[in-house]
This record gives structure tokens, sequence and C-alpha cells, in this order.
């Protein structure tokens, strides 16, 4: 059985999500099918449909710290499959959204850390540059050596590149983070 | 034919080779690709895990220089291809978020430019026939598993792109050039994409799963569309035989590789010699030598 502490929550979360993500968390009839395909569903403690469940009962930020928020690979295949047509995938980017906004905590990875040194390489050079991205995520994770023994490999076959691809119209690409940052909180 | 052709970050580094190949079986089919010029990133996952309307911009900055080009904007990267139809798709279908992308990129875009994954070019445009009829070296054989994970496919009412459970694209091209597409049941699960640095864990896990099925179906390679895909497949091997002692030795080529083979380009521009898993034994098993 799924019980919602109210004491914990900090205003339910459903309202915000629904309008983020533009679904309908009430037509859920709780099939399960989203946590039957999700390929990460038998490695996380919460499963899609159970936070689907939550949401709908009223669940505040406490939900926010589900290890499968980042364990999520955005697969769609929730959204594919749901017979209801919500789109589980967009309600798990609003709660990745909200977890940033409220600080919730830190899972084990730090994907938040990843998307973030990902994104402020796209803002810097209007391209991904793979050696800033790995360096900037490596400092900040502190697990500097993991996959290090592959680099060689790579940089000789030419699948990680020592400098950045300055092609790119970084001027729009600067414009967009700019103007997103303007209209935070604002939704689909 | 001519297209606007949108390469995608990891063209210039991780997919080189995807994107030598795709230009390599361009020519050879006589198809043009322009280049448009500063294209940008599309956001990949880290957008749209971070904000929607970062999500849909970085798209339409790229799709809005396509649309002055008069051209088809052609992708080969599954990533980039799903982020660039998911933008269109919701600039077209929601009058406030087309407002305020127009204003972030500087310009207004309606999300007219019609998206299309080179795979897709080559089935409809070209043809498995004319295809078929170029064929100089045939895969003679060979047993493929084709491999289209998520992005390709999903969720369908927007990419629009094959059967979402049981697509069949890769499958006809591997059998146009003489190949054996295997019948298994993973073409569409999960790699663990954007996961491969932060959940190195999860990825090992679900790659292992896939180069399972793979090799039980009796598969000599699987054959890819996504760079994400192949990473995965192909580096993790390694972590896949450190943890768990099973060593796989699975070729992960694009599917523009294998074509190119068959099309009789030389492998130096195709890229085979950029993989972590080497291809050389299976393009040997087909009779003939991949340096032709």
């Amino acid at each position: 059985m799924i019980t919602i502490k109210r004491t914990k929550t900090g205003g339910a979360l459903k309202g915000a999500v629904e309008r983020i993500a533009d679904v309908d968390l009430s037509v859920c009839l709780q099939c399960r099918k989203c946590s039957s395909g999700c390929p990460v569903g038998k490695l996380a403690k919460t499963r899609p449909s159970e936070i689907m469940r939550r949401l709908h009962l009223g669940a505040g930020n406490e939900l926010l710290e589900s290890d499968i928020l980042w364990m999520c690979v955005s697969c769609e295949t929730c959204t594919t499959r749901c017979p209801m047509g919500i789109d589980v995938a967009a309600v798990m980017d609003a709660l990745r959204k909200l977890a940033i906004e409220r600080g919730a905590s830190k899972q084990e990875g730090n994907v938040p850390l990843f998307n973030k040194a990902f994104l402020k390489t796209v803002e810097i050079f209007g391209r991904t540059y793979e050696m800033a991205l790995i360096t900037a995520y490596k400092l900040g994770t502190g697990k500097l050596m993991n996959d290090t023994e592959k680099f060689p490999t790579m940089l000789k076959k030419g699948k990680i590149s020592l400098i950045p691809s300055l092609g790119g119209d970084r001027k729009t690409v600067r414009r967009i983070f700019k103007k997103t940052r303007e209209n935070k909180g604002a939704g689909k | 034919m001519r297209y606007a052709y949108y390469p995608g970050c990891s063209a210039e580094s991780t997919a080189r080779d995807m994107h030598q190949s795709t230009l390599a079986v361009a020519g050879a089919l006589g198809i043009e690709m322009i280049e448009p010029k500063g294209w940008t990133c599309c956001g990949a996952t880290a957008g749209h895990q971070t904000d929607a309307l970062l999500a849909a911009s970085l798209p339409a900055a790229n799709l809005v220089n396509v649309r002055d080009m008069g051209l088809d904007c052609v992708v080969n990267c599954a990533a980039c291809y799903n982020r660039m139809k998911v933008a269109n798709y919701e600039i077209s279908n929601n009058p406030q978020i087309r407002k305020a992308v127009s204003e972030a990129i500087g310009r207004d875009y309606d999300g007219s430019v019609k998206v299309r994954h080179f795979i897709e070019v080559l089935l409809n445009d070209v043809g498995l026939k004319t295809i078929g009829g170029k064929v100089k070296r045939s895969l003679n054989g060979l047993k493929v598993a084709c491999y289209y994970g998520c992005l390709l496919v999903r969720p369908p009412k927007v990419m629009n792109f094959d059967d979402a459970e049981n697509p069949t694209s890769l499958d006809k091209l591997v059998k146009a050039i003489g190949g054996v597409s295997v019948d298994w049941p993973y073409k569409v699960e999960c790699c663990g994409g954007g996961l491969s640095l932060s959940r190195t864990d999860v990825v090992v896990n679900l790659t292992n799963s896939i180069l399972d099925m793979a090799k039980s179906s009796g598969a000599d390679c699987i054959a890819v569309s996504c760079p994400m895909c192949q990473v995965n497949l192909d580096l993790r091997q390694q972590d896949i035989k450190k943890q768990t002692g099973r060593a796989y030795q699975m070729p992960i080529v694009y599917i523009t590789q294998l074509l190119g083979f068959g099309l009789g380009i030389g492998s130096g521009k195709l890229g085979f010699n950029k993989l972590m898993v080497p291809a050389t034994g299976i393009l040997e098993k087909t009779g003939m030598s991949s340096n032709g």
C-alpha cells in the first residue's frame, strides 16, 4: 500500500507537475505498464507507477528525493506505452526541474552536476566540448580515476577531441541561455 | 537529392565514424548533404532534463537556419533527430511555446522544417532497389542484430519513424546488402543513454542484457544508428568483462558503416578503425577484406 506522510510535504507537488508537464495525473489507472517497461524499474527503489500514484495522492517535496529521478534514462517507453496517454517521461522531467529548484538531496552519480557541466560547455562553446565536460564533472564528483584507462585509446581513435569546436553560432546560443534564465519557472 | 545535413556534436568526437560513413554513403548514392553554417548543439538529454524552453529553443535555432536554406533537415544522430522532432512538435502545436522559443532565438520559427533521419531518406527517397543494385560486396549472410534503441522510435506520436515496438527499417537495409537480420527481442530496449558517465553502473547493467541477448540470438555484430548506443555498447564491454568475466567481443557498427562496406567504399572512409571492439573479424567472415 502507498501511504503519504502529509507532515513532510512542502505543499503538494501535483499542481506544479501538471502545469510543467502539461498532463492530467488523475487519469492514471495504475496498470503499471510504465513500471514493467522501465529499463531501470528493476534497479530503482521507487518505480514510475508509484511516482504517479504518490503524486496523485498529494505527495510533497519528499518525492523529489526518489532515486529513480536520476536513474531515469528518458527512454520514453513509459510515455509510449501508457494506455491513458500520460506523458510519464515529461512528469519525470518536471520532477527533476522541481528537485533542482527546491534543492532536493544529491543522488549517487550526481546527474544534475553532469547536466550542468554539459550545458555549461554548450553555453560557452556553442557545441558540446567533451574534454571540458568530463573534467568539470570529474572535479565535481571527486572520482577522478573512473574510466581514465580508456582515455588514451579514445584520444588515439579521435573519439575525444582535445580542442573545442568553435564553428557554432555562439551568440545565439548565449542568447537562448540568457532568455531561458529570465523565463525561469514558466511551464510548457 | 539535396538536403541540409545537421551532423550534431558527436560527429566531431565520439561518432566521427558515423559522420564519415554517413557522408561516404551519401556520396556513393548521389545524395548532396549541405552542412548549415554555424550549427549548434541540440541540447540533448541534459537540455530537456533541465528546462523545457531551453530544450525547444536549442534545436529551433538550428531549424530556423535550415528554413532559410529551403531544404529538408537530415539528421543521423538519433538523439539530435529526437530533440529536433520534439521541438518542432511542441512549437507547431503550442502557440505559447512558439512565442517563447521565437523570443529566445531572436527569430520567429513555426516548426515547419521537415526533419528526417538519414535511414528514412535511404528507404524512401533512394529506395532499397537502387541500394541493392549498387552493392559491390555482399555481407554474404553476416548475422546482424539491428538495434534501434529509444530515441529513433519514441515517443511514436512525435517520431513517426517506424513501428515503435518492432521497427524494421535497419533490418531492410541489412538485407538489401546481403546480410541476415537476426530476429531478436531487444531492438528497442534502452542502453542507458546519457548516463554513461554519471551512472556507469546502470549502463553496464543494461548493455550487458542487450549484448547477452544479441549473442544468444546468434548475432555476429550489432548495427546501430545512435552515437550513444554505439559508445555504450562498444566501450562498456571492457567494464562488463571486468565486473562479470563475460567477454562478448561483439562489434558494434553503425548501419552506415555496413552500408558503405556493401557499396564498396574503402574502410578508411568508413571509420572502422575507430571501433573499440574491432570489426575486422566479421568483415573477413563475409569473404572480403575491409581494405578494398
